[in-house]
């Protein structure tokens, strides 16, 4: 793609280096004169600021790294150590921590773009898989990460993503234990968590490097999709499209700057400043805002599926999610790249990018919230005031005929004329029947906007009339409700929909609009209009 | 259509709002406090009304492990003290605060308040020649020094709970410091056992006894109320220095590093009209 080199080493020196090792040369070939598309715009400019990210993140870290105590006992100390005590502490922690926030905002706007302008299709797989490998990386860095400055958030979200693992069917508790290094998370988690979140942001340099690598054999997409095809096609990286990353950098550190000088942890959980205790779940267990979507999924599959149990069939789709971009360029049957020319998948498209934003807000929810219902939550209370009690012990001969002789026992209270009966079971065969002769019936009927607040009205009922009752026969009425859990598993579905069944058909049914035959020509004819 | 989902989920999430406040404790009250804004600062006055409050009350139980007693009289700290000179005189004096023009910041080795506050406290140390534990006033490199020697010492004496930890704690509570000045004027003298009960508190019923009592802290400015609600005020203020003692530094860096920004922003825009100027795109 970038054709022969044309770098010419000015100086003695530089004649002198390039014989020998040409790194002026693969600098100059690779960020002064590759050549980019000219009609890129602003989408494109988050590579730039992906990169700064990580470096951020890597230079902040390592001076974080020299300050902070893996120790289960010092761990939430040293980290206040470093926001108190440490020169600039509360700076560089912030900005770490804030930075990864930036880092997954940047990198979820990156892989929307090469969604959108269909920048995983040929010849671009092989990039397309190196930013998956990276996103993944990021997402495990950025959990081990998490968990480091030990307090409650992050203690439980390690319990809880780790005991997920061990839902793998026959590896699964082994993978657990090897993980946690122990039955449960740790010292020996902590300083294995820690020992790998400074690991693994150099292995995602070296996966950028590799991605660059691809981005410049390949060339890079562009907002029409179409292919470069002469040199009127393209600008020189520099200065063209390094000036214009600059300036989009810029804006991307103002968000940054305001994040961290004035709302540092906005963005974080209150509960994290509180040292972790192993011994008190939080109320509410959330993951950082950027993995909410994924834990959406997770908690979406409340039911079985088949011979899969919920909890499996949840760790399956949560990493299905992650694994159906992998193989993406082959389940997009389209070859149109960009879907400015793909009228309905565009509009899928959107739908798709506010399905991602659901899932963001599900996760962040308690899944049993009710939105919507039906109707209230109702229920009846039945009983007998006064009257005279008379019980009958009840005994069946086996577990099966258990029903018969407890409907007969109540069958023979009802003939000494009793007017309500009921039955208390005791063991196996074993029971008591239970019955009011004489009184006078009654009816009560509760209703509640949740089932715990008609459970209390129930309370509030059997309280009030208290022993003028012998029992009571409650029947409750469970209206259909619409919770954050059915939300997530609509949402869930369309996800899926649209990776494994709207973008294979759409391929091969949808009438792309007209593509323009080079990038140079629309550019031409639409002088301005970028 | 996209329209029509946004309108679905605004109503969505309006509906959502109303059912979390039904079921959750009272919203605490929203106090004007002096550091709300993006360019507030803290008013020292009231933190340290608040310290005071806090070394009164609050610390028969609750430890603020995180901090020394030096922190007081650092930088941005409630006891800081600086060198100014007598308009008429020229002496040099110890002002507690920083003045509005000129002065110079004393070191805290050499801040007299922070050093008294140090010494009323007796730290457990160890004696250096004979190795026995013993009891020594402290110094300002001491951490404040804890109520209790441990959890276990600390529930015992409380009925099972634990008073958390002070320092962070405006932080590790939704709501900050308008939490912490709710839930210490919210009780309304309902008490189940050795539960209280308190509007603001999730759950309704706490371990804490309500703390706060008509003129219980005397303070010198006869100006200020001895009110149970101007001691929540000054010690939710005082927490949030414990918890955020470098935001004056930091709102005022981010100033700075915005104006430049901005520019800088400014500059590379012109920069890249200039490169691209003739470049069709």
């Amino acid at each position: 793609m970038s054709g022969p080199s044309t770098y010419e080493p000015a100086s003695g020196f530089t004649r002198w280096l390039d014989k020998r090792l040409p790194i002026i040369r693969l600098a100059h070939d690779s960020f002064v004169a590759y050549p980019t598309p000219r009609n890129l715009n602003y989408w494109w400019t988050f590579g730039a600021m992906l990169s700064l990210c990580l470096v951020t993140q890597i230079v902040t870290g390592i001076v974080l790294a020299m300050h902070y105590i893996p120790h289960v006992d010092m761990a939430f100390a040293s980290v206040q150590r470093i926001e108190r005590d440490v020169p600039f502490g509360w700076l560089i922690q912030n900005i770490h921590a804030v930075g990864a926030s930036m880092f997954f905002l940047a990198v979820y706007i990156h892989m929307f773009r090469g969604l959108y302008y269909g920048s995983y299709k040929a010849p671009r797989e092989i990039l397309w898989i190196l930013g998956c490998i990276i996103y993944l990386l990021m997402v495990v860095t950025g959990f081990l990460g998490y968990t480091l400055p030990w307090g409650q958030m992050s203690f439980w979200g390690a319990t809880v993503i780790t005991n997920i693992l061990g839902a793998v069917p026959l590896v699964g508790e082994s993978i657990q234990v090897w993980i946690r290094g122990g039955g449960s998370i740790d010292q020996p988690t902590l300083n294995r968590f820690f020992s790998l979140h400074y690991l693994l942001p150099f292995v995602i340099a070296g996966v950028v490097a590799l991605h660059v690598w691809a981005l410049h054999e390949a060339g890079q997409n562009n907002p029409a999709g179409v292919d470069v095809k002469s040199k009127a096609d393209t600008v020189p990286f520099t200065p063209h499209a390094t000036i214009k990353d600059l300036f989009a950098v810029v804006l991307f550190l103002i968000l940054f700057a305001t994040f961290v000088f004035y709302m540092p942890n906005a963005l974080g959980h209150a509960d994290n400043f509180i040292p972790a205790n192993p011994l008190q779940t939080p109320p509410e267990i959330v993951p950082e805002w950027y993995l909410l979507p994924f834990y959406a999924i997770l908690r979406a599959f409340d039911f079985n599926i088949g011979p899969i149990d919920s909890k499996l069939a949840g760790v399956i789709g949560m990493f299905a999610s992650i694994g159906v971009l992998f193989v993406l360029p082959w389940i997009d049957t389209s070859r149109v790249r960009s879907m400015r020319y793909r009228p309905i998948a565009r509009q899928f498209f959107l739908i798709f990018v506010v399905v991602c934003f659901i899932l963001g807000w599900c996760g962040g929810q308690n899944p049993g919230l009710i939105l919507a219902k039906a109707s209230d939550f109702t229920a009846t209370l039945t009983y007998v005031e006064g009257g005279q009690v008379v019980t009958q012990p009840v005994t069946a001969a086996s577990e099966a005929q258990f029903d018969d002789a407890a409907a007969a026992a109540r069958e023979a209270l009802t003939a000494q004329g009793a007017t309500m009966t009921a039955v208390t079971r005791e063991g196996a065969t074993t029971a008591t029947a239970t019955g009011v002769i004489g009184g006078t019936q009654a009816t009560r009927t509760v209703s509640g906007h949740t089932a715990d607040e008609m459970e209390t009205l129930i309370q509030e009922v059997k309280t009030e009339i208290g022993a003028g009752a012998a029992f009571f026969s409650v029947e409750r009425r469970m209206p259909y409700t619409f919770t954050v859990t059915t939300l997530s598993q609509l949402a869930t579905f369309y996800y899926f929909f649209f990776f494994l069944v709207l973008l294979p058909l759409l391929g091969l049914r949808e009438k792309p609009g007209r593509v323009p035959d080079t990038i140079a020509k629309p550019v031409l004819t639409e002088q301005g209009a970028a | 259509m996209l329209r029509a989902l946004s309108a679905a989920a605004a109503v969505v999430i309006a509906a959502v709002g109303v059912a979390f406040a039904a079921a959750e404790a009272d919203h605490p009250q929203d106090y004007p406090f002096s550091f709300d804004s993006p360019v507030g600062s803290y008013d020292m006055a009231s933190v340290q009304r608040g310290f005071q409050v806090y070394n009164q009350v609050c610390a028969a139980c609750h430890g603020l492990d995180h901090l020394s007693y030096r922190n007081l009289g650092e930088e941005g700290g409630p006891f800081a003290v600086y060198r100014v000179r007598d308009h008429e005189t020229g002496e040099p004096t110890l002002q507690v605060g920083r003045p509005a023009h000129g002065g110079t910041f004393v070191d805290v080795v050499d801040n007299p308040y922070v050093r008294a506050i140090a010494e009323t406290a007796m730290i457990n140390d160890i004696d250096p020649n004979s190795g026995q534990p013993v009891e020594r006033p402290g110094r300002i490199s001491d951490r404040f020094r804890n109520p209790f020697p441990n959890e276990i010492a600390a529930r015992a004496v409380n009925g099972g709970a634990y008073p958390p930890d002070l320092t962070v704690i405006n932080l590790a509570r939704h709501g900050g410091a308008d939490y912490i000045r709710s839930l210490l004027i919210g009780y309304d003298g309902e008490v189940n056992g050795t539960l209280y009960h308190n509007r603001y508190f999730p759950g309704g019923w706490i371990a804490m006894p309500p703390p706060l009592g008509e003129g219980v802290v005397p303070y010198t400015d006869p100006e200020v109320p001895q009110t149970p609600e101007q001691y929540a005020t000054d010690v939710a203020h005082f927490l949030q220095w414990t918890a955020d003692p470098h935001m004056e530094e930091r709102k005022r860096t981010g100033i700075v590093v915005l104006a430049f920004l901005i520019v800088l922003a400014g500059l590379m825009y012109l920069a890249y009209k200039q490169v691209w100027r003739g470049e069709s795109h």
